[in-house]
């Protein structure tokens, strides 16, 4: 069997202008984060983001590297709204289709089964229909008859997600409580990039957790890489916690294109080993000058 | 104790009005959005509510009835609910949210999506969520903490929880398990037990009068007569909420005095 071990830029450099790109994890939670700030500065654009939205997407809005996101929402999770999100679509330089989020499962689930779109009551009624005209609805062809809403698939060029473990064959582990739709958006991908945490031996995953948490299985990925802190600054339990403080000097990169150029200078123009070392010289300083104050 | 520490605050109100919601709802899960309809589930679930099923706001159901203030430590979990399965939940229908409403509108349509044309919004807010998905599936209510025509609107900006009005017109598929069953503002109790589904003020808060209500509504409210008034706390209510659920006052931060 294949070693599917990549570098994180060998991932990125898959990638083409105007791709769908999927983004696992959901809000601030267990986000592809180093996959992001590798696309950044890979500096690939015009591309369609699909996500449970959260800091992913305002950085790469942020970035100008975002034609069009596909959402439900996108929060921060202790932070309500993200503000780059909230400017790009403010200042109309995205384009959006905005659905429900049980609608957006669905999108996935077809696309990761290969069918034209599934039914689903979610959307009926609202204005979600009249925001994305494209969207059509079909008719039971059963005695009930029913009108329902046909999601189409939302089939994706590429997706990554961030797990705690992989093995090097690419079977991935979530050790969290919730594997969010990281699977739909493998299965709806086609090219499929799984970062974590650790990786480690075949065969070694079960030594880390017990089988069910293995639910990543090998079909569902082209290429590993051995990414710690990859989620960072959304949270990755049982790894790490959200970095509240960091998040809120993320949040606060929103304030002007000034704060934006200072934050993407200090921690996207620089590898992921400079971003980490960035973000502990932050750490440190604000615990410094936590210390003065008081 | 004094008078100052046993008068009811509207939060108390407030409270009582949200598991008031849930009443009858027997064996579904009850998702309350926001600290005050937090404190009314749990306290319908320790008093007329007894099998209602509480989430902890993560991947979990919640065995045990801990505070609004406590920290993930006194959770006792009783079963897995991750994100993808809460979809089953909803669209089989054992579920009743009550969710936020940035705009709510004479018919209960609700948006928590943006103010403005949503090509080009003025504010961009959360987006639609689950709105449309629950609205269609399962019965849903709102809570509004600041009731002005801004909220009480005559038509909301974006339709994501879909409405009476808006239901009827998308045909029996989207109307067969749709009900917005209240509407509770930080002035009083809203439903739509009227002939066409139009919004009707069911109760007024203690100290609010029917002028209040209607000087911060942005359309014409069904108005009873006479009003009753939204039911106190009893002292059983009164000591859970105080001692048990939120003994940090959590619930005035939502909702001042």
């Amino acid at each position: 069997m294949g070693d599917k071990r990549v570098a994180l830029d060998e991932m990125v450099a898959d990638l083409r202008p105007g791709m769908t790109v999927g983004f696992g994890g959901w809000g601030s939670r267990r986000k592809p984060m180093a996959a992001v700030r590798a696309i950044v500065r890979a500096g690939i654009g015009d591309l369609t983001v699909v996500s449970y939205g959260g800091p992913d997407v305002g950085v790469l809005c942020a970035a100008g590297l975002v034609r069009k996101v596909v959402y439900g929402f996108v929060t921060l999770d202790s932070i309500a709204l993200d503000p780059h999100f909230r400017a790009a679509r403010q200042t109309g330089r995205i384009g959006a289709m905005e659905v429900d989020e049980g609608m957006f499962y669905l999108g996935l689930l077809a696309a990761s089964q290969r069918l034209p779109f599934l039914p689903t009551r979610a959307g009926l009624g609202s204005d979600v229909l009249r925001v994305n005209p494209e969207l059509r609805t079909v008719t039971s062809p059963y005695a009930d008859a029913e009108e329902l809403v046909a999601m189409p698939a939302l089939t994706l060029d590429a997706a990554f997600v961030h797990l705690n473990r992989a093995d090097t064959h690419g079977n991935g582990q979530i050790l969290g409580p919730d594997p969010f739709f990281d699977e739909l958006f493998l299965g709806a991908a086609a090219r499929r990039f799984v970062t974590a945490e650790k990786v480690v031996a075949p065969g070694a995953l079960l030594d880390e957790g017990p089988i069910q948490t293995v639910t990543v299985s090998r079909l569902l990925t082209d290429a590993v890489a051995d990414v710690p802190g990859g989620a960072h600054f959304t949270s990755c339990p049982p790894d790490y916690d959200r970095d509240e403080t960091f998040q809120k000097h993320y949040a606060a990169s929103g304030a002007d294109a000034d704060a934006w150029a200072a934050f993407s200078e200090r921690y996207l123009q620089v590898d992921e080993l400079g971003y980490r070392a960035a973000v502990r010289e932050t750490a440190a300083s604000s615990a410094t000058s936590a210390r003065g104050a008081s | 104790m004094t008078d100052t520490a046993t008068a009811v605050s509207r939060a108390e109100v407030v409270a009582v009005a949200c598991a008031e919601a849930w009443r009858g709802d027997g064996e579904i899960v009850a998702s309350p959005f926001g600290t005050i309809p937090a404190i009314g589930a749990r306290l319908a679930r320790l008093t007329f509510e007894p099998d209602l099923v509480l989430t902890d706001g993560e991947a979990a159901l919640m065995a045990n009835t801990p505070s609004v203030s406590s920290d993930r430590s006194h959770f006792v979990l009783e079963a897995w609910l991750p994100y993808r399965r809460v979809f089953d939940v909803v669209w089989s229908g054992r579920r009743h949210v009550m969710m936020m409403a940035t705009q709510v509108d004479r018919y209960g349509n609700q948006n928590i999506s943006c103010i403005g044309d949503w090509a080009r919004p003025k504010t961009q807010l959360i987006g639609v969520r689950g709105a449309p998905g629950n609205t269609i599936n399962h019965t849903t209510s709102y809570w509004v903490p600041s009731h002005s025509p801004r909220s009480f609107v005559d038509h909301v900006d974006m339709v994501g929880g879909v409405g009476y009005d808006r239901a009827a017109a998308a045909g029996p598929a989207a109307t067969r398990f749709h009900e917005i069953r209240v509407v509770i503002s930080n002035l009083g109790v809203f439903d739509f037990d009227t002939p066409d589904h139009a919004m009707r003020l069911r109760s007024l808060h203690p100290g609010v009068t029917v002028d209040d209500v209607v000087a911060a509504t942005g359309f014409d409210l069904v108005i009873p007569s006479p009003v009753p008034t939204s039911r106190l706390p009893d002292a059983e209510e009164l000591e859970l909420i105080r001692e048990v659920l939120d003994p940090t006052r959590l619930r005035d931060k939502e909702l001042p005095e």
